[in-house]
């Protein structure tokens, strides 16, 4: 079966630095890969890449069995155009640390949106799934509040309804809960592990130890722009091989010590 | 349900209100005394000095020749206003585009159009004829398939048009400009992400977040520009200003006359200024979490629950 992402030899550099040196990656239908590290490690970045925010610069990523960013014709890649970048993106869903909701929309319009003006899709049918979408997050009841009448954690579940409304295959979170008060990062993990028991194919940058224990079905421990140890969460999280995986674990998990 | 209908918070009934002495805002009380004085002293000179001819101010107020005049005044603000607007988003957008020639052909726009005073603009759109006698359609050094005498085709109407218009539309780029990179960068990326195309994106996401920052500015280049079109005076087009003065010219009431010019203008900004706060109100949606609670001119001056303004 073809993995939903697959990403091969993949690197990128900003300038002169070097951000992402060679990673190798494959995600299959309904797994739920946490990515974790310290910051600057290229994480975030490697995320981004999978949906083209950014360019990778050598190796080769495929969403679905099919490139990202370019198509080869013969032995030569060609840069795609805008439209048929935006025609690939439509199908993986992103969830941003700063929620990047549309303020001037509300809650349910911001659902709405791209379905609408992507898709095409009729209005009240959109309607439709966007209140049940926010019911499946637990807004109903905001669905016609602004994002600035919500909290941080009520942004964030309405950006996932968000993405979700795109019925995408693939969902992409990058540091969902960081920008969060920690009595609001609960339901948003909540919300998210719902969606991982329905099924949802998933890439999670993410600080939370205890979600990627329980949810991920693989964690990869990336530092410095390379992959220093995969595997499964009890493996990794649970009993590390690796020198530097142990001390950012011992960092993370008992920051005060 | 909308939070501008929320009531304000009310202290618990148990706890027994504070009934503390007001603030006493001594140096409030001594200006609004200066303040009230002098404006007694204005007032009662503008009603008692005859020089004004308070009835020939009536007289004139509706004045055929100041209507025409109102009229025209009103005619080339709105169109140079839509050119300028219009004009300005594409300059804009042509500024900020990822093609060199394309924001450099927008860049030299604006050098051009900003660096030479609009009357010599005006002057120039009016002596186009002097440089190009005729003006048509065509393929460039192929065939021509219609022209026309510049004379004719460029009245002082459109030149005042021209002028007024395109002047206009390089200070509207920098201003939607400014106001399309105040909008946070995350929002271009979460509209790519979801698929977008980048003129939607524009359209839908990135506009109607720079309104806010564009409407303020805007709003002061439009009530500029209905007194700036008394510039045209300069090439023989003629407006309120021009009418005003061609009538005091022959009858010598300048004074009058100027406040008859100096009333209309005032009405017309006071109405645009009226439509500009129901512009802003409505592109301020989702921008506050409550209405903020302001204080009274009352309880300013005599610190009824508070006077605290910052």
């Amino acid at each position: 079966m073809t993995p939903v992402v697959s990403a091969q030899r993949i690197y990128k550099s900003f300038g002169s630095v070097h951000v992402l040196k060679g990673i190798n990656l494959e995600v299959q239908e309904r797994e739920v890969l946490c990515l974790i590290g310290p910051s600057g490690s290229g994480k975030s970045t490697l995320l981004r890449c999978i949906n083209h925010l950014e360019k990778i610069d050598a190796g080769r990523l495929y969403v679905d069995g099919v490139l990202v960013g370019y198509k080869q014709r013969g032995d030569k890649l060609h840069e795609l155009r805008e439209k048929e970048v935006a025609f690939q993106r439509k199908d993986i869903g992103m969830v941003f640390q700063r929620f990047n909701l549309f303020p001037h929309m509300t809650a349910i319009e911001n659902v709405m949106e791209a379905p609408i003006q992507v898709r095409r899709e009729p209005k009240a049918q959109v309607r439709q799934r966007a209140h049940e979408l926010l019911e499946r997050v637990g807004l109903a009841d905001k669905a016609k509040n602004y994002p600035a009448q919500l909290s941080g954690g009520q942004q964030q579940r309405v950006a996932i309804a968000r993405a979700l409304a795109m019925e995408p295959k693939l969902m992409l979170f990058d540091e969902p809960t960081s920008a969060l008060d920690p009595e609001l990062v609960g339901d948003v993990l909540g919300v998210m592990k719902q969606l991982a028991k329905d099924g949802m194919t998933m890439v999670v940058v993410t600080h939370e130890m205890q979600f990627a224990r329980e949810v991920a079905d693989k964690v990869l421990f990336m530092d410095g722009g390379v992959v220093v140890e995969e595997g499964p969460p009890e493996r990794v999280i649970g009993s590390p091989r690796e020198e530097r995986t142990k001390s950012f674990l011992a960092r993370v998990l008992n920051p005060n010590a | 349900m909308s939070s501008s209908e929320a009531p304000p918070a009310e202290a618990p009934a148990e706890a027994e209100p504070i009934q503390a002495v007001p603030v006493r805002h001594y140096g409030r009380w001594v200006a609004g005394v200066v303040i009230l004085f002098l404006a007694f002293i204005v007032a009662r000179s503008v009603i008692t000095n005859d020089a004004l001819q308070w009835p020939v101010v009536g007289d004139y107020l509706f004045d055929d020749r100041v209507l025409r005049g109102l009229q025209n005044t009103l005619i080339l603000t709105v169109i140079a206003m839509l050119i300028g607007i219009v004009g300005g988003i594409l300059l804009a957008v042509m500024r900020l585009s990822p093609n060199p020639l394309t924001s450099g052909a927008a860049g030299i726009y604006i050098w051009l159009f900003r660096g030479t005073p609009l009357i010599t603009q005006l002057v120039i759109w009016n002596f186009l004829a002097l440089a190009y006698p005729r003006l048509g359609l065509g393929i460039p050094f192929g065939p021509e398939f219609v022209s026309w005498d510049t004379n004719q085709l460029i009245t002082q109407f459109t030149a005042s048009l021209l002028g007024l218009g395109l002047n206009e539309a390089a200070y509207m780029a920098e201003i939607v400009r400014g106001g399309i990179q105040s909008v946070d960068s995350g929002q271009l990326e979460a509209a790519s992400a979801l698929g977008m195309s980048r003129t939607k994106t524009l359209r839908r996401i990135i506009l109607p977040q720079a309104m806010r920052v564009i409407i303020p500015p805007t709003g002061n280049e439009t009530i500029s520009m209905l007194k700036t079109t008394s510039l045209v005076v300069a090439i023989g087009y003629f407006e309120l200003m021009v009418a005003v003065q061609t009538i005091y010219s022959q009858n010598y009431k300048t004074v009058p006359l100027l406040i008859v010019a100096a009333a209309w203008y005032l009405f017309m900004t006071s109405v645009l200024t009226l439509v500009q706060i129901q512009i802003e109100k409505r592109f301020a949606r989702g921008t506050s979490r409550d209405v903020v609670q302001r204080q009274g001119w009352a309880s300013r001056m005599f610190s009824r629950g508070g006077g605290n303004v910052t």
